[in-house]
């Protein structure tokens, strides 16, 4: 059977859908922000993808969805957790990896895999801005700067500029007090990064991390946090190129679609949804 | 007459107080802190002395207080806000053994003897959830005025149920909430209920003792004052200043030091 396989990640902030070819290429993918109507954003990126892999939607086999608008997704034939996705998209990518990190817009997920590509261990946090990806966002809104210039700011840094990652909503004052003392914006953009970073080694450390690392999540798109990343871990670690980094789940449900519409085994039903709460 | 004054520079808005002989508020003044801190204290302060009709060197006294009190620069000393707060509410309501202050970035618990001396306390210093900054961020996603907020929320019916924690998410929660096409009313009930829990859990942190004190900023906020009525099972003491409980706190303990250190040939040449 030569079917197609689509995976959707619902995502706090963007919405992103994977179409997989049946020998396991992309076929193709599409994203937008998720916004509050999740049920018609998810039909429509997937809409999308398969448009972009030049498909009809009657050729596709099957559909998992993830992310925590999963349960809205009305043409999914299953949900899994982030967890289970991440674990297998980043291993799509990097056989190796062990372990997980996973930033999103309002979301940080560690997790630890095992040679099996399932999780073993996770911390997550989405109680705190201050832990994830709109720590940098209301940075760069205290300065000035849209969602889309934190990548470019940040990298035109030298020098990172210590700002306290206590809380985002407290970080306004601190990031005032730098302009206003004459410190680069850029300076303070590679601060909020090195403060994010230290939380989410924190969160890795609580997995009992192990090489390798993979990197994912929309936050990684921003080139300068897999490099704060290396420094403060002192090691090498992975990271899907170029907007991959942001497709690393829906990439991961698509591949266990693939897995369900036939082929290779682990795909017996109610084990994909386990590990998590939603 | 001899007079004293507390001036209290908080992360949002600058407070001052005169009192006379008799702890008697002469005059309040409120200006919005804003940038230049110095500024804000000075500008509060002469506008305190305006409404009194005072001259600066009839105020024999002046203490500062808040997280900007070293900014002060006319001032006299300094005392922590806690007590200040502690201080003021005893002298407004005797009965006072619990406050509960909530300002624009920080929200307080206090226990404190008869006396008004300060017991215990405990604040939410390192983040912003439960404090005026998440009625801040409410406001600003449903595009309400501040003072809006509690008559709008007072009118709500079924309130939503508001499950983050983090004042930056709850924002989008709020939009959310929207989306599905819950009425602004219901949303910011749920809001204030949410704040107010929170808040209990810090007053329960320090031990709730009966009377409890309600000062602070967001003490003008009628459905703030519902909500804790209902979570505390009591009506917490709300005075028309509240908001100036900090000040005043500050202007009782600059009366004190007139009266201690008054000497007693002065005192009798110093009364007017």
């Amino acid at each position: 059977m030569s079917r197609l396989t689509g995976g959707i990640d619902v995502g706090s902030t963007y919405t992103k859908a994977v179409v997989l070819r049946p020998d396991g290429e992309i076929a193709g993918r599409a994203m937008e922000p998720t916004g509050f109507r999740l049920a018609e954003v998810a039909e429509r990126v997937l809409g999308a993808a398969l448009r972009q892999a030049n498909a009809a939607s009657g050729e596709v086999g099957y559909v998992i969805a993830t992310g925590f608008g999963r349960h809205q997704v009305q043409s999914a034939d299953l949900q899994v957790t982030d967890l289970t996705a991440a674990a297998r998209g980043a291993s799509y990518f990097f056989p190796g990896t062990r372990t997980i990190l996973d930033i999103g817009g309002q979301t940080m997920k560690a997790s630890r895999v095992g040679e099996d590509r399932k999780v073993k261990s996770f911390r997550l946090n989405d109680k705190c801005a201050a832990g994830t990806g709109a720590f940098l966002e209301k940075t760069a809104r205290y300065m000035g700067y849209g969602t889309e210039e934190i990548g470019p700011l940040a990298a035109t840094s030298k020098e990172a500029i210590p700002i306290s990652g206590v809380c985002a909503v407290f970080a306004e004052s601190e990031v005032i007090n730098h302009l206003s003392q004459g410190v680069a914006p850029a300076d303070i953009m590679h601060g909020a990064m090195v403060s994010l970073v230290g939380r989410s080694v924190q969160l890795m450390k609580r997995v009992r991390m192990e090489p390798e690392f993979t990197l994912i999540g929309g936050i990684l798109r921003f080139e300068r946090m897999a490099g704060v990343i290396r420094e403060q871990l002192g090691t090498e670690v992975n990271v899907p190129a170029g907007d991959l980094v942001q497709y690393a789940s829906a990439l991961g449900a698509a591949v266990l679609a693939r897995q369900r519409v036939g082929k290779g085994p682990g795909a017996a039903a109610g084990v994909l949804d386990q590990g998590m709460t939603a | 007459m001899t007079y004293a004054a507390g001036v209290d520079v908080g992360s949002t808005q600058t407070k001052a107080v005169i009192v006379d002989e008799q702890r008697t508020i002469v005059a309040r003044a409120l200006t919005e802190t804003g940038a230049n801190v110095i500024r804000a204290a000075e500008r509060s302060f002469a506008e305190c002395l305006q409404d009194a009709g005072l001259r600066e060197e009839e105020v024999a006294y002046v203490v500062g207080t808040g997280y900007g009190r070293y900014k002060v620069t006319f001032g006299n000393t300094q005392v922590t806000e806690i007590s200040c707060h502690g201080r003021g509410a005893v002298h407004m309501f005797p009965g006072t053994r619990t406050v509960i202050d909530m300002g624009g970035q920080d929200t307080k618990a206090i226990r404190v003897s008869p006396a008004g001396e300060i017991r215990d306390f405990c604040m939410n210093d390192k983040c912003a959830a439960g404090t005026g900054r998440f009625l801040g961020a409410a406001a600003a996603a449903l595009h309400i005025p501040l003072d809006e907020l509690g008559p709008t929320a007072l009118a709500g019916e079924r309130p939503v149920k508001i499950s983050t924690t983090c004042t930056v998410f709850a924002e989008s929660e709020v939009l959310s909430w929207l989306g599905k096409g819950k009425k602004i009313e219901d949303i910011l009930l749920g809001v204030h209920q949410s704040i107010a829990s929170r808040s209990v859990g810090l007053l329960r942190r320090v031990g709730i003792e009966d009377e409890v004190t309600f000062t602070g900023g967001v003490a003008r906020n009628g459905a703030m004052i519902a909500a804790l009525t209902v979570r505390l099972n009591r009506a917490p003491n709300v005075s028309g200043d509240s908001h100036y409980m900090g000040a005043l706190g500050a202007a009782l303990f600059a009366l004190d030091h007139i009266l201690v250190h008054r000497a007693p040939a002065r005192s009798a040449g110093g009364a007017a």
